[in-house]
């Protein structure tokens, strides 16, 4: 192997011509290709099939079994007491929370990502595509706890945003912010805000590249042939570049969203202590023990991934992943 | 079109300034002498903290089981993933669509899906949490990567290559030993490098999967409650962006652009 670029193997005089059991089996495999087909297939599929779909399955299944109060034990008995506690106020209150966190954080990473993934698509040298695809690429691969770690040292009440907030003399804005009833806090890293703004750097990257991919392929031809024909830019864009770009941007919510859904992480290390969903799932199942409740929990995203899914395939959104 | 696009241009600079400066920032911290603090600016450089986090057995035991089950999930995913690959390549078979989303799922689902549902198995056949717990947890969500790498690889192979190979009398092993296996090396080795820094630092699914048992993201992620311990965290956290950094840069090279793992290939 000398590098990527080495396409053919050099010719091997020494690889001799068997005529033995290897030339047996291949003669086997080449007159049952479906067993062959069958052989490869079928390691991954019982992993991802019965191990991974099964564990799906399970936590449905979990989900119909109840925790009883006094003894504190789940009983495995088949209703739908557990789902039907999904509809108490309380946590409807924090499905409606984390889903509302979710498309905020998906729109604000949208307007975000536009600019540099249509800068990337149509006006970088492929260079500085290079370099910018590469910039934003590492962010998504890098550790995604330190990233969020990381925000401490800027939102925390001496840390680097309010130092600069007082420089600035901004202070008095970032104090109506977080007098804000609802959405503030003590500090920034205490709030909703704060939390959602973790949110919004956290999964950026996932929303740029998508978009970027689903720009490249609007032809240039018809963006100026919009101009052609009188449209001002802001028509252009919503007219033509927006539309085209639509599936685009519905690739990258679906990673925005869905992640937003299922995170921990961040409710834990930034904001106040309102629940979202992950954290309720990690506090049912871990402290509280009530690992049927986590379980109807995480049916929450689920469900609403299935839908946001079937929503997007219409868009024609998988073809820009 | 190439017009200056001046606007443009800065809006995405400031995006990258955006992605990059709090990463920079907790480099700077793993070298300042202000125990505990998030004060801005930082001030007093030292290198104390690094002995202090080398001196802690807590750090090197986490740091061991990280990398055992990263190079145990990552050994699963190439064997799966590739072959997965292959089948679908080659074959068109009833069901080709169903494998490709069902390789897909344990990334596109949250992260807690996939961790509580691996729980819950644990929990109905009352299997104890082990090493083996989390490289299988690590290892179902790691075979997307390697699958995509390879998928996107074995697309580039024209089928004359393989074809010619068998036409001068090679067999089916011995066209794969010499034609197919050096076309795909460095596509297995990025998937690999990728999967390896994707189960380095996953925290999510861990956290379901590990009971008692320490990683280094568990680690840091517990560590994070102890003022005392945050110094120390600052150089953990630094370690781990520099390991998983290192197999992503390479895995890019050796992937040639945009091969490695564009979003689908990554998910929480």
């Amino acid at each position: 192997m000398t590098g990527p670029t080495r396409f053919l193997p050099e010719p091997r005089v020494s690889v001799p011509i068997e005529r033995g059991a290897d030339r047996r089996i291949s003669a086997i495999f080449y007159r049952r290709p479906w067993l062959k087909l069958l052989l490869m297939l079928a390691p991954g599929l019982l992993w991802l099939g019965v191990l991974y779909l099964g564990s799906l399955l399970s936590l449905i299944v979990q989900g119909l079994y109840r925790l009883e109060e006094f003894t504190g034990l789940v009983v495995r008995q088949v209703s739908l007491a557990t789902y039907q506690e999904l509809l108490q106020p309380a946590n409807l209150d924090i499905i409606f929370r984390t889903t509302g966190m979710a498309a905020a954080v998906t729109l604000a990473c949208a307007v975000i990502a536009f600019p540099i993934a249509y800068y990337m698509a149509k006006f970088a040298s492929s260079r500085t595509k290079t370099v910018l695809y590469l910039a934003v690429l590492m962010p998504l691969w890098m550790s995604y706890l330190v990233r969020v770690y990381s925000w401490k040292f800027i939102l925390a009440k001496e840390g680097v945003l309010p130092w600069f907030v007082e420089r600035l003399g901004l202070a008095p804005a970032l104090d109506f912010l977080l007098g804000l009833p609802g959405v503030g806090g003590n500090s920034l890293s205490t709030s909703l805000i704060g939390m959602w703004l973790v949110f919004v750097y956290t999964w950026l990257p996932f929303m740029i590249l998508p978009l970027a991919a689903a720009l490249e392929r609007v032809p240039d031809s018809f963006v100026e042939a919009s101009g052609d024909l009188g449209a001002r830019p802001p028509q252009t864009f919503r007219k033509v570049i927006l539309p085209l770009a639509l599936p685009g941007l519905v690739a990258g919510s679906i990673f925005t969203f869905s992640l937003t859904l299922g995170d921990f992480i961040i409710p834990t290390i930034i904001g106040n202590s309102a629940f979202f969903l992950g954290s309720q799932v990690l506090v049912q199942q871990g402290t509280a023990g009530n690992l049927p409740l986590a379980a109807a929990f995480s049916a929450v995203p689920m469900v609403v991934m299935v839908l946001y899914l079937s929503g997007a395939k219409r868009l024609g959104a998988f073809e820009a992943l | 079109m190439r017009r200056r696009a001046l606007g443009l241009r800065m809006a995405s600079v400031a995006v990258v300034a955006f992605l990059y400066f709090p990463i920079l920032l907790v480099a700077t911290y793993a070298f300042t002498d202000q125990a505990g603090s998030f004060r801005f600016p930082p001030s007093g450089f030292t290198l104390r903290w690094f002995g202090t986090a080398a001196r802690n057995p807590a750090i090197w035991e986490a740091m061991r089981l990280s990398l055992v089950v990263a190079a145990g999930a990552t050994t699963i995913a190439l064997v799966l993933g590739s072959l997965l690959a292959a089948a679908v390549y080659r074959t068109r078979f009833f069901g080709r669509e169903t494998v490709s989303f069902l390789v897909v799922l344990p990334i596109a689902l949250p992260g807690i899906v996939t961790g509580i549902a691996l729980r819950s198995t644990l929990a109905l056949g009352e299997i104890p949490f082990s090493t083996w717990t989390i490289i299988v947890g690590h290892a179902t969500f790691c075979i997307v990567v390697v699958y995509n790498n390879v998928l996107a690889r074995y697309r580039r192979l024209q089928a004359s290559l393989t074809e010619a190979s068998m036409d001068l009398g090679a067999s089916g092993w011995q066209t794969f030993r010499h034609v197919t296996l050096p076309h795909l090396g460095t596509a297995l080795l990025a998937g690999g490098l990728l999967s390896f820094a994707l189960s380095f630092d996953e925290i999510i699914v861990t956290t379901f999967v590990a009971g008692q048992q320490t990683t280094l993201p568990i680690w840091i992620f517990s560590s994070l409650v102890r003022p005392r311990a945050r110094p120390v965290t600052n150089v953990v956290a630094l370690v781990v962006i520099l390991v998983t950094a290192v197999p992503i840069l390479l895995a890019q090279r050796l992937a040639g652009g945009r091969a490695a793992g564009g979003v689908a290939a990554r998910g929480g």
